[in-house]
């Protein structure tokens, strides 16, 4: 108890702190509003890399269709608040339930399937969406896309309009990473990841296999779909192109990248893709063949990724330097393993 | 009459299905592996069609040449990429090689739009003057002829590969049981290289088809057309070859009758529908088996 008390002021705290120091950074501006601009982007890709990491790192199951995902939810929150003037909380809690019942929908009978069965039906599922959307024209725009999206807030202040942005996005990453980290701690996020590990064993162990991958889907299409709601807030502007199979394939290099089954892995890889996202601009079409080279030499030399399924524990960290593990003890012991290292050296030169 | 057009033009265009269909389960068959690189050998195979139909002209002859350069091209293509990037994965998580396998997809597409004489913007492909016979009311085009034609004879030959020579004895010990092959003393890598060239190279074949039928090559062009081929696959059954050639077939109409006879915009949509809906009802395929997990 006096654990989990120390662990969840921790966290808050340093998220907070987190907050702050980026929240300054932005108001005096320095940080450009363009790098404020990544950053609230980011934030939006690490929600939904999180949510796919759910179900391709943790439930072993390869989804495709993330960007499908994204696009309901994007277009349920745009037009709830487009045609419905609701609220953004209660838009983007909508756009979730909505992706979450389309995941629901899709997980239900693609049971049986793993592997690549899923993967490509969740492609195509993310297909038929996009079909379906520039079916639905008098709703969604069509192909022309939805506009007139109206943002966060609208205070005629450029740099407290950036902050509020920022704000909105961190404030929902870091519930869903606390809800998928505190998932995955739990006993359904055990059985979720003995799925992963071999979901016959975890059958006869006596895991409802079937539920737990349903249940581990519908959250990830929640997830996803909050993601696109505030995506779609975030640019003001639909189209159904926005949401095309590359974009899934780029949260899957993501996943890929920061480790399957690590939260702070694709945290980090969300990140910096973004970044390397812009960056790599320069190379213009040859971006792309980066990635493509860079996908195909990670999972031939560098499988694990950044992380593996490890974890980089902040509470871990805090910890070990309250308790003077991190501090004079460990510095010093590593000092003197450096000394004797150096005195052995010496001696053998003296020889 | 507009029904039996349709059905004959959907027949045209699942004839192009089929055959790269077969190239999808062959390879899955063999090494289960989900290539998604196949679509952007279409593309490959249809450019190098391309380039060959542009600097000889249009004859039968050059067309010969056409498909026997790209079918050749695309093979030893599909075997360096076999070798380079599928080989290191094969004892590895069926994950990594679908990641892989979309590496290799983004890397085709994206390299064709960067490199000068292909380029991202679509070329005009030079095809025959179009004739159209009338039977009885329904125009059946030289195209639609050649086509049909074209991917007959090359199951039938597959199907003599396959069915009737020792390295197809080879391919059907190895789908079978891979570990078993190599202790028969099959040489296991020169079999799967060999899957790899004739999928490639069917998939070339293809292409350069479906050029034919729709006049335009671009680095894209593979997508769709490598993921409704999929889809055919799994209709028929992965890893039957009957039954990726009748799974094209079927996408082939049902795709042409959407378009008729519905919405044209709904097409794309109706081979992911039938994917979804033979998953639910019967996820084995029409002529697959039914495999259960040991452990």
């Amino acid at each position: 108890m006096k654990n989990r008390l120390f662990n969840t002021l921790t966290l808050t705290l340093v998220s907070l702190v987190l907050f702050a120091i980026l929240v300054v950074l932005q108001y005096f501006k320095i940080i450009s509003e363009y790098t404020g601009l990544l950053l609230t982007l980011a934030g939006i890709y690490v929600i939904v890399s999180l949510s796919l990491n759910l179900i391709t790192g943790f439930t072993g199951q390869l989804s495709l269709g993330h960007a499908g995902f994204m696009c309901v939810g994007a277009y349920t929150t745009a037009i709830s608040i487009i045609k419905f003037g609701m609220p953004i909380p209660i838009a983007l809690i909508l756009g979730g339930l909505m992706t979450g019942l389309f995941g629901l929908a899709i997980g239900v009978p693609t049971l049986r399937l793993r592997g690549d069965y899923l993967a490509i039906t969740t492609l195509g599922f993310g297909e038929i969406i996009r079909v379906i959307i520039v079916n639905l024209d008098s709703l969604t725009g069509g192909a022309a896309g939805l506009k007139g999206i109206p943002t966060f807030s609208n205070t005629g202040d450029f740099i407290l309009d950036a902050i509020i942005r920022f704000s909105w996005v961190y404030v929902v990453m870091i519930l869903v990473i606390a809800v998928v980290h505190n998932l995955i701690n739990s006993s359904q996020g055990r059985a979720i990841i003995s799925i992963r590990e071999d979901d016959i064993a975890s059958t006869s162990m006596g895991v409802n296999v079937a539920y737990y991958k349903v249940y581990a889907f519908t959250l990830s299409a929640f997830i996803a779909g909050v993601g696109g709601g505030l995506y779609a807030i975030f640019f003001g502007y639909l189209n159904p192109a926005m949401f095309g199979w590359l974009n899934s394939v780029n949260f899957v290099v993501i996943v890929v990248l920061g480790g399957m089954g690590s939260i702070t892995g694709t945290i980090i890889a969300a990140v910096v893709f973004t970044y390397l996202q812009e960056w790599l601009r320069v190379f213009e079409d040859f971006r792309l063949v980066i990635f493509g080279v860079a996908l195909i030499l990670l999972m031939i030399f560098w499988p694990k990724g950044l992380m593996g399924n490890k974890e980089f524990s902040i509470t871990g960290f805090f910890r070990k330097l309250f308790s003077g593990q991190l501090s004079l003890g460990l510095i010093k012991s590593k000092w003197q393993q450096l000394r004797l290292k150096k005195a052995r050296k010496n001696d053998g030169r003296a020889d | 009459m507009e029904f039996i057009q349709q059905m004959i033009n959907g027949i045209s265009l699942g004839s192009i299905y089929a055959l790269l269909a077969l190239g999808y389960t062959m390879v899955y068959g063999i090494v289960k592996l989900l290539n998604f690189a196949h679509g952007d050998i279409l593309m490959l195979g249809a450019y190098a069609g391309f380039f060959i139909l542009t600097f000889m002209g249009v004859t039968p002859a050059s067309m010969l040449v056409a498909f026997i350069f790209s079918m050749s091209i695309c093979a030893i293509l599909g075997i360096v990429i076999e070798r380079t990037c599928y080989k290191p994965l094969r004892t590895s998580p069926r994950i990594a090689a679908l990641i892989t396998a979309i590496g290799v997809s983004t890397l085709i597409e994206n390299g064709a739009r960067v490199i000068p004489v292909m380029g991202p913007n679509p070329k005009q492909f030079p095809t025959f003057e179009s004739i159209n016979y009338n039977l009885f009311g329904i125009n059946i085009s030289m195209v639609q002829i050649v086509v049909l034609g074209v991917s007959i004879a090359l199951m039938i030959l597959l199907n003599y590969i396959v069915n009737g020579t020792k390295m197809g004895k080879s391919m059907r010990a190895t789908s079978y049981d891979m570990d078993a092959a190599f202790l028969m003393g099959i040489n296991v890598n020169k079999v799967i290289s060999f899957t790899f060239a004739i999928g490639a190279a069917l998939g070339a074949a293809g292409g350069i088809l479906y050029a034919t039928a729709y006049p335009q090559v671009q680095p894209y062009m593979g997508l769709m057309p490598g993921l409704k081929a999929f889809v055919a696959a799994v209709l028929g059954g992965i890893g039957s070859i009957p039954g990726a050639m009748a799974g094209g077939f079927i996408l082939g109409v049902a795709e042409t009758l959407t378009k008729g006879f519905i919405s044209s915009k709904l097409a794309d949509g109706v081979a992911f529908g039938i994917l979804i809906l033979i998953l639910v009802v019967k996820p084995s395929g029409l002529f697959g088996k039914n495999t259960n997990e040991k452990v």
